[in-house]
């Protein structure tokens, strides 16, 4: 709800004047601060502003290490492991910008799933959505440019494979793959342009950070029974009730993260990266980072013909379609209802998406042969199945247990039943 | 061009000469056990005697063949390593002629800020030397190497925080040489069995035997068995110079976060005491 009253008065005359001309104080007063916000989120709605010091935390990291990283081919590997030996702190500043990422991911994907479980989606929220799949699409780019920047075998066979995808396009596929690489092969130039991409994408993230939540203040928080907020009895102001419970969600996040940057920086990672890249050695396994694997599963599931369209081909347009799909996920889910708490039918469908989901991502990881193969072709057929056939179903199909009235009731009859709350977070 | 498609069956065609002995016909390389190392764990630090006596193994045996190029003299003084005094790595770096165009002649002593000098001036020099092969650069090998558990058992690794793969392979296969190779097996001329290598065939001879270097300190025995753990645990220093300050400052990391978490936590629970949700 954000057409509530501003109840910023300047408290002097100088703030009286900036208000006049630059109303920034009373903007952050009303959206930083003020900000009505639904009183029953439970500790998944904590990970939007996780995310959003995840990017800062990138960003900072990413910044002081392009001050002693070099980009070319020769010099790349040994200046990435000058970080790690020479620069003060800088075992632990590289260790964070790697780790990083992957706990960025981490926190993507809760986020993700928690949106799909309680239809954040839907109407009147589809334009947040969407921008949040981009901001999905942007760090996947990111962050599979700034793997190849130490230029280690993993490093570069990832830029092949992954540039290669594009060579599969009819027409324009060659082109393209040419424009990417900045040659024919990944070589010197190609690891220039991902390195000046990789520092302009993140703010292009943090752009798109600031539409995400201009489109979230709009409509307002969606909230655990998706009922939409009635009064001002069903929310609290954003500050200080949840700037405080979204800090301490953040400072618990930090320990899995502290855990991996200084006991295990390298355990997400792969041992072949820390072989300097060579075109003429092929590693053992070209695998990838491990949030690319679900999607990687789906690229490779794909090895027969549909029609006219070869194996290579289908499997871009496979993947391509995994991450399109959700684009279109607020108008193929038909139920009116949002959160799955009142969609007996929508549940177990949605557990297994997620259960398929992990499962997919061990299949990247798994060679391609034997029930490896079936379950993969399975796995990306459900995953599918599941926005495509089964959500624009479920709408028509199922019949929601009733809904509370509002916020506040919902909360009153919780608390008068003596039952704990349902978070499942905590 | 290299197509997305060849460059899958070319891996798992390495991924089956690698991992399938039956595909492969070459005798099932035993699992590799992880060591109880000094540096493993929370409170894992080097033991500064093995450091010496691994930096001697790699003096007197590895580093004729074998590069580190971004070791420099200097850090063998650092804290965290093996413990040498600045006027020993001095010393130590004198012994040693670089390479320096801007010296006369050529050549100059080194000096502490050198890096460790190479075997052989460029890659195609060490072939010609060891018989076609590339005897790989240590310095950071024991993070390029690993080992792989089965299905369940690597999940445990995210836990405790295994990070030993590089020095547990190295010293597997220090002791994983086979005079006779198994039956079956094929080593080509110039080639060693080794049950750990990609391959089974290396081509590195052993490198160690019993009694090869002598230990100033009689304490620890003069084997195979001792030497590889030893220079396994200096390589892991090479690789990884600011483990044990990484370590403590985790330590205290992990402490305040823990701490902050739970004030946080009766910060938000004073907070929302207020309020039914």
């Amino acid at each position: 709800m954000a057409s509530h009253e501003s109840s910023y008065t300047p408290g002097s005359a100088i703030e009286k004047w900036v208000d006049d001309r630059l109303p920034i104080i009373r903007w952050s007063k009303e959206h930083l601060m003020d900000f009505p916000t639904p009183k029953n989120l439970n500790y998944w709605w904590t990970f939007g502003a996780i995310l959003a010091i995840m990017l800062v935390v990138q960003i900072v990291t990413g910044i002081v290490l392009a001050m002693h990283y070099t980009p070319n081919v020769a010099m790349a590997f040994d200046s990435v492991e000058h970080i790690r030996r020479d620069v003060n702190g800088g075992r632990i500043l590289q260790a964070v910008h790697a780790v990083g990422a992957s706990m960025f991911f981490a926190a993507v994907y809760i986020h993700i799933f928690r949106n799909l479980y309680f239809g954040s989606y839907k109407a009147p929220r589809e334009i947040l959505w969407i921008l949040g799949v981009l901001l999905f699409a942007l760090m996947m780019a990111t962050a599979f440019m700034g793997y190849v920047l130490p230029w280690g075998q993993m490093s570069f066979w990832a830029a092949t494979v992954i540039t290669n995808i594009f060579a599969a396009i009819p027409i324009v596929g060659d082109p393209i793959l040419q424009l990417l690489r900045g040659g024919f092969a990944v070589d010197n130039a190609t690891l220039n342009r991902f390195f000046s991409l990789h520092y302009l994408l993140p703010f292009v993230i943090a752009a798109v950070v600031v539409l995400h939540i201009w489109a979230l203040h709009v409509p307002g928080n969606n909230n655990p029974i998706g009922v939409e907020v009635k009064s001002g009895r069903d929310t609290v102001p954003f500050h200080p009730y949840y700037t405080m419970k979204d800090l301490f969600a953040a400072v618990v996040f930090m320990i899995p993260f502290a855990w991996f940057v200084f006991f295990a920086p390298d355990i997400l990672g792969h041992p072949d990266n820390y072989v300097m890249a060579n075109s003429q050695v092929t590693p053992a396994h070209i695998v990838p980072e491990w949030y690319f694997l679900p999607f990687y599963a789906i690229l490779r599931a794909i090895d027969f013909n549909i029609f006219f369209i070869d194996s290579k081909l289908g499997g871009v347009i496979f993947f391509a379609g995994s991450i399109l799909v959700l684009f279109f996920v607020p108008w193929l889910d038909t139920s009116k209802v949002r959160s799955g708490n009142f969609r007996p039918m929508f549940k177990p469908f949605y557990w297994v998406f997620v259960a398929n989901f992990v499962l997919l991502s061990y299949l990247g990881a798994a060679p391609a042969e034997g029930i490896y193969v079936l379950l993969a072709k399975i796995a990306t057929a459900y995953y599918f199945a599941y926005f495509l056939v089964i959500l624009p179903l479920l709408g028509r199909l199922e019949t929601p247990r009733p809904l509370p009235t509002s916020i506040s009731e919902s909360v009153l009859s919780k608390s008068h039943a003596g039952g704990a709350a349902p978070v499942a977070a905590e | 061009m290299i197509k997305i498609k060849s460059i899958l069956v070319a891996a798992l065609m390495a991924l089956a000469s690698a991992a399938g002995p039956a595909l492969a016909q070459v005798h099932a390389a035993p699992e590799i056990q992880k060591q109880p190392w000094s540096f493993a764990g929370v409170f894992g630090t080097y033991d500064q005697n093995q450091l010496q006596r691994g930096f001697q193994i790699f003096r007197e045996v590895c580093s004729s063949c074998h590069s580190a190029r971004l070791l420099a003299f200097r850090n063998l003084s650092e804290h965290g390593g093996p413990g040498f005094s600045e006027a020993q790595v001095k010393a130590l770096a004198a012994e040693y002629e670089i390479a320096d165009s801007s010296s006369e002649g050529g050549v100059r002593a080194g000096v502490s800020a050198d890096p460790w000098p190479s075997p052989f001036a460029s890659d195609a020099e060490a072939r010609d030397a060891n018989g076609g092969a590339l005897p790989p650069d240590f310095s950071v090998i024991a993070k390029a190497r690993g080992t792989t558990q089965p299905f369940p058992g690597w999940i445990l690794n995210y836990f405790t925080g295994y990070s030993e793969g590089g020095p547990d392979y190295i010293q597997a296969l220090l002791n994983g040489y086979e005079e006779t190779p198994p039956e079956g097996a094929e080593v080509p001329d110039g080639k060693y069995y080794n049950h750990y290598f990609t391959g089974n065939a290396i081509g590195m001879a052993p490198p160690l035997q019993d009694g090869l270097i002598t230990y100033e300190d009689a304490a620890f025995p003069q084997t195979v068995g001792q030497y590889s753990r030893d220079v396994a645990s200096f390589l892991m220093w090479v690789a990884e110079p600011h483990l044990v300050e990484r370590k403590e400052t985790g330590f205290r990391v992990i402490l305040f976060l823990v701490v902050f978490a739970g004030l946080m936590w009766l910060v938000k629970q004073k907070l929302w005491s207020k309020v039914e949700h």
